[in-house]
């Protein structure tokens, strides 16, 4: 009887401690983001990022399951709960800024889960939420700065998707570097009010082509259609968010490269010192989380 | 600024591309609406027509196996294949199944638009583009001022898809098949005792409006945007469908309907390039507040066909 009770005793401490101590070894990860994880954009660069680390710190110490295609916020949602609940995971990523309120909500429910959202500063004020964002007017005022010295019309053509967080922030850059390096220039700003509407976009380009650009830029995952316009008319495609040389192929000049992993790995160091957020974290060209790559 | 810098022959030109699928995709709807079968998945299978034209052209291209013409019409074909067999399936399901229309439509177009997507993660990857149809030039024609580059600087589809206006308005009004779909449509009871086969027509018109509805979606990958990507339709298939209804189920009213709505999206572009100082959401909004003040106006004039949404059974 007392071999049994014994015995029911180690298999039960067993069980109970099998799965903690795979979570002391592997650190894990679950994101949601709004597209596809290869949009050449948004998406796209968080994905990378959850690679680099991984490569950086090798598949049995990390891991990640990544949610893509989740513009619609309830259906984020519910991945998001499902993630933070199972407490299968060391940090859970809602990457957009649609996700805030979600996160929000969450973070509270589940305070022992360490969440972070981007892009922006807002951690609520709660110790388990980290915030980040991308200084996107950096890489943008190099780029207008380029495009500004490039220009022989004299009109460059932005496609914007809605005027919020890096988006605005990239747009604003640019038209300034343009008008730092050649202040005689016009730049032509169309906001579609679409992260995802690729015929919309498209023909936003066709239109910006017609009024005499022979430069464009733009941010979100539906510039694919503007980079094909931009290729089709012989103008310079200048891009952002990850690098678009593949698909811009001659049409390329520069591109500023969202570098995730430099703020992921200090998110994650830092939950591994037992601090599960509170902070802010930005991607800037110093800190090497934007990079400038070219395709001239 | 001026009016000479807001309708710019640019803008009238844009209103054209604009209305291609549009065009492609509601005529296919007109024709299953008069039979009717309403077909809520034209999204969907104008996103599985976009995919299978661009991945065929894109084999073609990259394998270098046909030449350029070739593999172009190799992609409309297969856009009007895929399409066709997602008309036929929702055929299957609204008349032979009986199935309420409305949520097999539905049905069909989260299958498009997974599938697609799917397909495009497994067999393509990142957004690539392919050389698609160019834009003609045609001789003496193109070099009129202002009505060449409205009018004879477009690619093939879109001039295939102005052609089929008239050729649907007569092939409803003048032919026999298209008696036979008014019919059915409008009273298939009396359809059926002429001896007209009900499901057989409805089959036909459903197949016509998918096969449509893929040239639709390859109009947008190989042709205007020539590229692929998620969701690349960005719900223009709905708007097709909104428009069969604008236009009273009668062609040349559809095409006018397409054409109004793509006018006011250009005109709103082109507002916002040159720099007036509107809200971009207002604009943006335009186009569907216009289509939908000339909806309420446009169904007031009309009927729908009487049989629309109503499964056909014989006896009843």
């Amino acid at each position: 009887m007392k071999k049994a009770l014994l015995l029911t005793l180690v298999i039960a401490l067993f069980v109970g401690v099998m799965p903690s101590l795979a979570q002391d070894d592997v650190f894990r990860v679950a994101a949601v983001a709004p597209s596809a994880t290869n949009d050449l954009a948004f998406s796209q660069s968080m994905h990378d990022a959850l690679m680099a680390i991984q490569m950086q710190m090798g598949e049995d110490a990390f891991q990640f399951d990544f949610q893509d295609g989740t513009f619609i916020v309830d259906d984020a949602a519910v991945a998001l709960r499902e993630w933070a609940a199972s407490g299968d995971y060391d940090l859970v990523i809602a990457h957009g800024s649609q996700f805030g309120s979600v996160v929000e909500e969450l973070a509270a429910e589940f305070p022992e889960v360490s969440f972070a959202w981007g892009t922006d500063f807002n951690t609520f004020g709660m110790d388990n939420v980290s915030a980040y964002t991308a200084a996107a007017d950096q890489g943008g005022f190099v780029n207008g700065v380029m495009a500004g010295l490039m220009t022989e019309s004299g009109v460059i053509g932005v496609v914007g998707p809605i005027e919020v967080g890096d988006a605005k922030l990239y747009v604003d850059g640019f038209v300034a570097g343009v008008g730092a390096s050649n202040p005689e220039a016009t730049v032509n700003v169309v906001y579609i009010q679409s992260f995802s509407d690729v015929p919309q976009a498209t023909e936003a380009a066709e239109t910006h082509i017609a009024n005499g650009a022979d430069i464009l830029t733009g941010t979100a995952q539906m510039v694919v259609g503007p980079i094909a316009i931009a290729n089709e008319n012989g103008a310079r495609w200048f891009g952002t968010q990850a690098s678009q040389a593949e698909l811009a192929q001659g049409a390329g000049v520069a591109f500023q490269v969202y570098k995730w992993d430099v703020v992921l790995s200090e998110i994650v160091a830092n939950i591994q010192a037992g601090d599960l957020g509170g902070q802010s974290y930005e991607l800037t060209l110093a800190n090497g989380g934007l990079v400038m790559e070219f395709d001239a | 600024m001026g009016l000479d810098d807001i309708f710019t022959a640019s803008v009238f030109a844009s209103a054209i591309r604009l209305a291609t699928p549009y065009i492609f995709a509601a005529l296919g709807e007109t024709f299953a609406q008069r039979s009717g079968v309403l077909n809520l998945g034209v999204d969907g299978i104008m996103l599985m027509g976009a995919f299978g034209g661009f991945y065929a052209v894109h084999l073609a291209q990259t394998a270098g196996v046909m030449a350029e013409p070739l593999g172009l019409l190799m992609g409309v074909l297969v856009a009007l294949i895929v399409g066709g067999l997602m008309g036929l399936a929702m055929a299957f399901v609204s008349v032979t199944l009986k199935a309420k229309q409305g949520i097999s439509g539905i049905g069909v177009y989260l299958f498009g638009l997974g599938l697609s997507e799917l397909l495009f993660q497994q067999w393509v990857g990142t957004p690539k583009s392919v050389a698609g149809f160019p834009r003609i030039s045609f001789p003496i024609l193109t070099d009129i001022p202002i009505l060449g580059e409205i009018f004879f600087h477009h690619n093939l589809l879109v001039y295939v898809a102005f052609a089929l206006v008239p050729l649907s308005a007569f092939v409803l009004n003048r032919t026999t098949f298209g008696l036979m779909i008014r019919a059915v449509g409008q009273n298939p009871e009396a359809a059926d005792a002429m001896g007209v086969s009900v499901a057989r027509v409805r089959y036909a018109t459903t197949t016509i409006g998918g096969m449509l509805a893929g040239l639709a979606g390859a109009s947008l990958s190989i042709a205007l945007i020539n590229l692929f990507q998620q969701n690349l339709t960005a719900g223009q298939g709905f708007i097709a469908v909104a428009l069969v209804y604008f236009g009273g189920w009668r062609p040349l009213a559809v095409a006018a309907g397409a054409m109004l709505f793509s006018f006011v999206n250009a005109l709103q572009l082109q507002i916002k390039v040159i720099g007036a100082d509107i809200p971009s959401e207002f604009a943006v909004m335009a186009p569907y507040v216009i289509t939908i003040i000339a909806l309420v106006f446009a169904t007031k004039r009309q009927e729908q066909p009487t049989a629309l949404t109503k499964p056909y059974e014989r006896g009843e």
